[in-house]
């Protein structure tokens, strides 16, 4: 009855839109951007724009780009998104070396810790794997096919990682679910051996990183969700160590001026390293929320909020490096009607000592690379206010429908089974 | 009428709920979205509901007792019932997907209850989907048996991925099966029985169970007999292709 074409159609249309993503190199010799089909890489050693060169069969990519990685080494780089393709690059040379093939639609990458492998899931629940062999950076290796190694029966998978050690693989979807398996010595013949299920979020489960130090090495696992908590959890048996509630910080949500009950949604998280901090990006809040991980007495609390002053800059991705204690943002959506360019917003953040002064929010001149950089990234240096609000609409909209599961009342339901059979000789 | 006015739907002489009034599509997409109750995690499964006699708030000897059987697509429940004298000191459930049957199941239980006083305490039911929520009803290694009987063929190669025993839900059959913990599977599609004992053979933490120990086996000879499906094709003087397998630990 309510359920017109129309509907359906504006549905499609929402969930296209993608949320700006970004990456650092670990060493911070480049940084990535991706804003809908467009790859944008800016070289921080030389000072440069990188132009990317792609000879291996295919073109750039076609549709939004939806998650993007760069290898612990620092060799590789990933790319994936709608668009069914994974593009993995030399981050010498910005050649792509090998683009594969995904059934489905990619929804997120991670690279082994020996970078000898690149994992992906599509949008049907199932983590390929694809070996990336004998690569020197020079030659681009032939297409090849990846291998099914896992799946989430039929669930979005949101978010992969690997552990610290390598020895586990973890892989969260919009069913709630967590699941930490032992990464196989050969994975191209799948991973069977599940470790553990991390349950108890109670909406989709929508980012993970790992905390880990000197003490902790083989690190602790932390998750963002749908339900505006992060937790932090112990891989090896799943069990939750604390949750922490983000709601009071984030805010009432305001949205299309009537407050929502629905709760703000956590869209990315990223440890600062060598610390306990985490940073963690909220679909509502004007800056970041700094978590304190306390390793010993397996807590996690709000240590501090971050809130950006000026634009309505609320974070879509987080990034950061080994070294230069940066931890760089972005803002913007891929798609905001016919007659705007997308939206992408780059800022950083420094200064993220145990003691001495608060996090403070670099100005676009203080910012490594300077308008340079943010040029190739933003696509442009200035950019109009109103873009701001519109895209963070857009993305939550976005979001909701594609992970939040559809309520239907008793009656709708009811009302909608009522040509099936057994319905029928009921009266 | 002359029906019982406390329950229209149940046999006047026995008191068993009456499999007309429960009758259901044969078929249930397991892809949907579910719209019932999951428990967040195996902890939040509530046992004092399931098995009110087990785990009353005076007893407190049996309340660390864990679920060790389940009948997945346990369908109208055969299976458990006669499980549930069998061993009578086990706990069991049923898992099934279609609102209707899960009702009548546990209307039958009920019933039963009332009508043998002490026994089948230790089945129940629940309406949920096991390919999609096995690890929130179990932890690890919880379960000692599992059981999928005359699961939905799904000939369509387009709906393999529907099976119920499929390469990919092994891993989680596996997590949730104990080490030397069996896994039951019959069909009477010759299909299906080759595609389920073929998952089973490729997978590394799966081995068949020899002929002997599954002669010996008191549980073989049910799966064919106490399920309403076995005794239709039996009745129907059809043919059944089982698949016992046994879990392994995974090689390293």
């Amino acid at each position: 009855m309510e359920d017109t074409p129309m509907e359906y159609e504006e549905t499609n249309k929402d969930t296209e839109v993608a949320p700006a993503l970004i990456a650092v190199h670990p060493t911070q010799n480049s940084v990535a951007v991706a804003i809908g089909s467009d790859l944008r890489v800016f070289d921080l050693l030389g000072g440069w724009a990188v132009s990317l060169v792609d000879d291996s069969g295919g073109s750039l990519h076609k549709d939004s780009i939806r998650a993007i990685r760069y290898g612990a080494s620092g060799k590789l780089f990933v790319s994936a998104g709608d668009d069914k393709l994974v593009k993995i690059w030399s981050t010498e040379s910005w050649r792509c070396i090998s683009t594969v093939c995904s059934e489905k639609r990619v929804t997120a990458v991670a690279i082994s810790k020996d970078g000898s492998y690149v994992c992906f899931a599509d949008k049907f629940g199932v983590v390929w794997v694809v070996e990336v062999e004998g690569f020197d950076g020079s030659q681009p290796s032939p297409n090849k096919k990846a291998a099914p190694m896992l799946s989430h029966y039929c669930s979005i998978i949101t978010s992969l990682e690997f552990s610290p050690d390598g020895r586990f693989f973890v892989s969260a979807d919009r069913d709630f679910k967590i699941r930490v398996t032992v990464f196989p010595r050969k994975p191209l013949d799948g991973a069977h051996e599940i470790q553990s299920f991390s349950l108890g979020h109670t909406e989709f489960v929508s980012c993970l990183a790992f905390v880990c130090t000197q003490e902790y090495p083989q690190g602790f696992l932390v998750s963002g969700s749908g339900d505006s908590t992060v937790r932090l959890w112990d891989i090896s048996s799943g069990s939750l160590l604390d949750t922490c509630d983000i709601r009071e910080k984030a805010g009432p949500l305001e949205f299309k001026g009537i407050e929502e009950e629905c709760c703000a949604a956590v869209t990315d998280l990223c440890t600062i390293l060598d610390s306990t901090l985490v940073a963690v990006a909220v679909q509502s809040l004007q800056g970041i929320i700094l978590l304190r991980c306390d390793l010993s007495a397996r807590t996690l609390n709000v240590a501090k909020v971050v809130s950006i002053k000026g634009d309505t800059f609320i974070p879509t991705s987080l990034a950061t490096s080994v070294s230069s204690g940066l931890l760089w943002m972005v803002t913007g959506a891929s798609n905001l009607g016919d007659f705007q360019s997308p939206l992408a917003r780059v800022r950083v953040v420094s200064d993220f000592m145990e003691t001495g002064p608060d996090p403070t929010v670099l100005e676009d001149d203080e910012t490594p690379g300077g308008e340079k950089l943010l040029g190739k990234l933003q696509g442009r240096v200035s950019i109009d206010e109103k873009v701001f609000l519109t895209a963070a609409e857009a993305l939550k909209t976005s979001m909701s429908k594609l992970l939040i599961k559809k309520q239907y009342s008793t009656e709708k339901r009811e009302f909608r089974k009522r040509g099936r059979n057994d319905k029928k000789l009921k009266q | 009428m002359l029906e019982n006015k406390t329950n229209p739907t149940h046999s006047k002489s026995t008191g068993l709920p009456r499999k007309r009034f429960y009758r259901a599509r044969a078929h249930s997409n397991p892809l949907s979205d579910s719209h019932f109750p999951v428990p967040v995690s195996p902890s939040h499964v509530d046992y004092s509901t399931h098995y009110p006699q087990h785990f009353s708030t005076s007893d407190q000897a049996g309340s660390c007792k864990k679920i060790q059987f389940a009948d997945i697509g346990c369908g109208f429940g055969g299976l458990l019932i006669s499980l549930s004298t069998l061993f009578p000191e086990t706990l069991m459930i049923g898992m099934e997907l279609r609102d209707k049957v899960t009702e009548y199941v546990k209307e039958r239980i009920l019933a039963l209850r009332v009508a043998n006083p002490g026994q089948y305490q230790n089945i129940s039911v629940v309406r949920t989907n096991s390919m999609k929520y096995i690890p929130n009803f179990f932890e690890k290694a919880q379960l000692s048996k599992m059981f999928f009987l005359f699961p939905d063929p799904h000939f369509k190669e387009k709906n393999h991925r529907r099976r119920v025993i499929s390469p990919f839900l092994l891993d989680e059959y596996a997590y949730a099966l104990q080490v030397g913990g069996i896994i039951y599977t019959i069909t009477d599609v010759e299909e299906l029985g080759d595609w389920m004992k073929a998952c089973l053979d490729n997978h590394p933490m799966f081995e068949a169970l020899p002929s002997e120990e599954l002669e010996a086996d008191p549980v073989t000879k049910l799966l064919s007999s106490a399920t309403e499906e076995g005794q239709k094709v039996d009745r129907n003087g059809g043919q059944t292709f089982l698949a016992v397998y046994r879990r392994l630990a995974p090689s390293l």
